[in-house]
């Protein structure tokens, strides 16, 4: 019995091989319901722009993207990754908003000797020790934005500082990023329940009763402007300043500016991209993106977007034949595409090497409510967990 | 230690008790008198936060969404109860459980299918949005001092409604002995109705005051419920002084847990254990009074008077 099903199967799966020939398969793994969706969605939206970009086609292959939807958990990630590999057959895995859902997916895409493409999540471990030579990132490790922060933090003279991040994957990486260049004093630290706090009472409380320079905070998603509205509400607004790294982004400005939180005009953080950076495909992308949807893309949209084009500089440097996987992981490593954020190099553990720059919250020409970039803070920065990364092959 | 942080601290706890005092004896209220193990007075929770803010926003006025969502959720917990709970009753809990968390998963698809996943910013008045000296060199964000009111008035309210009132002394009643009231000639479905009514409109003025700090947002009841259910199992299930007392304790506990634990560990442990030793061993400080309790006092610490 267990024989013929064997039989059946690869039957099937000869059956299946020929229409992969002119097509590519890849799978996107993002935040598609809960309200963490409205990341997804703009992440979706810009993988659609893209392979609308390039006509549906990277090299002579059309292209077939199939979405799935972590829900905000890291299992139900990992459920859904199982999903693409396994009955969906794509030839390649991409996206990933969130470092535990990546952690916990990425041994499935890798298992099955696919190329896998983080479009967000750069967790420490998948840049050091646990490297590998399927995985690729596009966006950043954790720590790098932090530590461009911290960097920030010391031109600025800012001599001591308030952490509050959620306490997983991420935020840990976070808190150690800008604590690694932060030559200041770190006056207290909290790290809170992630997802589900929503109140920080206790820990702004900690904070106005330590008296700090500056608080440092990350907070993703949804959870960004409940924090700083009651930053804001508790007085320390115009006392210690806010520093954030992932916080404010094109996601949440509008929210803000639609409940006239002048607050955050203003505000600093550090960023490898912005919209107004000026590189002619950052152009391209931002202006079309705006055109389609009408508003501006995220970082997160961002990062797709080069995600995209990434997979299509792989596929067309081996002339659509997919099964040469060394020749795609080869061409991944040169980074040899168009990239938003200008040229960058791709470092030993398959994450960029590549500027950081400041950003700052302003209104634009026509009064909506973005970032301005500023000068470089970081330059041709690797993360500092390339040297821990011995790639085998 | 500093007094003017342990007094702010101490505010935050009470602040988040009374949000889980509204949640708790609305919970309390339809457990004790109808017997009925309802998840989805979570989702009460959120429908008075996306319904009330879209009052507010659509009036322009804070106080004039908060007046029109009560009537609201009394009409939104009244139907819910009519279509869907009234046939639960004879069944056991298990039945309760499924049906109800049924009625999670509807609500979150429909308040997504109205509002959109993104959620919703409730704004507040000027005068509201900052925060004030209160003496003492404390200072205090405003909002949260006008939940602690508004919280203690609804308390009081309440108090006087199920101490002095007839329609209280029936809920009284049904918390005690539900068959001998009815037994007695009490109308029985028109009370549950009523009691459904007064938990779904508790659970929506909670929902309503904590969104301006929280903001909106589907599923935002779910986390709430659990507190609320070891509030009520701490403060004796039925009882809405039980409830009361229950929700303030928790509240103070977990807020000065989250504040002082790790100072505290640091005595005696090293800094990197005490930091990621702190943040657990808080969260985890309310489910083990809720065990203690239920270990020394199964029936909670302010039972109703009769009831078993």
């Amino acid at each position: 019995m267990f024989r013929k099903l064997m039989g059946t199967a690869a039957a099937l799966t000869l059956l299946a091989t020929p229409s992969l020939a002119d097509s590519i398969k890849i799978g996107f793994v993002t935040t598609l319901t809960t309200p963490a969706a409205i990341i997804g969605k703009d992440m979706k939206d810009a993988v659609d722009l893209a392979v609308e970009s390039m006509g549906g086609k990277m090299g002579n292959l059309d292209v077939e993207i199939v979405y799935g939807d972590d829900e905000f958990n890291s299992q139900k990630g990992k459920q859904a990754t199982e999903r693409l590999v396994l009955s969906d057959n794509v030839d390649i895995v991409a996206g990933y908003i969130w470092s535990n859902v990546l952690l916990a997916s990425a041994p499935v895409v890798l298992g099955a000797d696919k190329i896998l493409i983080s479009a967000n999540a750069g967790p420490s471990p998948l840049a050091g020790a646990q490297c590998h030579k399927n995985y690729f990132n596009v966006s950043w490790q954790n720590d790098q934005t932090p530590m461009a922060l911290g960097e920030l933090l010391n031109q600025q003279g800012v001599k001591s500082l308030y952490l509050i991040a959620p306490n997983y994957a991420a935020g840990q990486n976070m808190v150690a990023g800008v604590e690694r260049t932060f030559k200041g004093t770190v006056v207290g630290k909290d790290m809170t329940v992630w997802p589900s706090q929503r109140d920080w009472s206790a820990e702004l409380s900690k904070v106005k009763a330590a008296k700090p320079e500056g608080i440092f905070t990350f907070y993703p998603g949804p959870a960004g402007p409940a924090f700083i509205k009651q930053y804001q509400q508790a007085g320390l607004e115009g006392q210690v300043p806010l520093y954030s790294v992932y916080t404010l982004d094109s996601i949440s400005l509008p929210l803000f500016q639609k409940a006239g939180m002048e607050t955050v005009l203003g505000t600093k953080m550090t960023q490898f991209w912005a919209p107004d950076l000026d590189f002619p495909q950052n152009k391209k992308f931002v202006a079309d993106f705006r055109a389609k949807y009408g508003r501006y893309p995220s970082f997160y949209a961002a990062q797709a977007y080069d995600s995209i084009f990434s997979i299509k500089s792989a596929v067309e440097a081996v002339g659509g034949d997919l099964k040469n996987v060394d020749g795609m992981r080869a061409a991944m490593r040169k980074a040899d595409f168009p990239s938003v954020r200008g040229p960058f190099k791709m470092g030993n553990n398959h994450h960029p090497i590549q500027n950081f720059y400041e950003r700052t919250v302003v209104k634009d020409a026509d009064g909506n409510w973005t970032t301005a970039v500023g000068r470089v803070v970081l330059k041709d920065h690797q993360d500092p967990y390339a040297s821990q990364c011995k790639m085998a092959g | 230690m500093d007094y003017v942080l342990l007094v702010e601290q101490f505010l935050n706890g009470f602040q988040l008790g009374i949000i889980l005092f509204l949640m708790a004896a609305g919970l309390t209220l339809v457990f004790g008198i109808m017997d009925l193990v309802n998840l989805a007075h979570g989702s009460l929770f959120m429908i008075g936060a996306f319904v009330g803010g879209t009052l507010v926003i659509v009036t322009d006025s804070f106080l004039l969404g908060f007046l029109l969502m009560i009537p609201a959720m009394l009409v939104i917990g009244i139907a819910v109860e009519l279509v869907a709970l009234r046939t639960l009753y004879p069944r056991d809990h298990l039945d309760h459980v499924l049906a109800t968390f049924g009625l999670i998963l509807f609500f979150n698809e429909a308040t997504r299918l109205t509002w959109g996943p993104e959620g919703l910013i409730v704004p507040l008045p000027a005068f509201l949005d900052g925060s004030v000296a209160i003496g003492l060199g404390i200072t205090y964000p405003v909002y949260r001092l006008v939940i602690i009111a508004l919280g203690l008035a609804v308390a009081f309210g309440l108090w006087v409604l199920v101490a002095r009132t007839r329609i209280g002394m029936l809920i009284r009643a049904g918390a005690s002995n539900r068959t001998m009231a009815g037994a007695l000639g009490v109308n029985i479905p028109v009370l549950f109705s009523i009691v459904f009514g007064i938990g779904a409109v508790l659970a929506g003025v909670a929902g309503l005051i904590i969104t301006p700090i929280t903001q909106a947002a589907i599923g935002m009841g779910e986390d709430v419920l659990i507190l609320a259910f070891v509030v009520i199992v701490i403060g004796g299930i039925g009882s809405i002084r039980g409830a009361f007392i229950a929700a303030i304790l928790t509240g103070v506990i977990d807020t000065m847990g989250r504040s002082f634990l790790d100072v505290f560990l640091l005595l005696f442990l090293p800094e990197n254990a005490a930091e990621s030793a702190g943040p657990a061993l808080s969260s985890m400080l309310i489910y083990v009074l809720m065990a203690a309790i239920l270990f020394f006092r199964p029936q909670g610490l302010f039972p109703p008077r009769g009831a078993g």
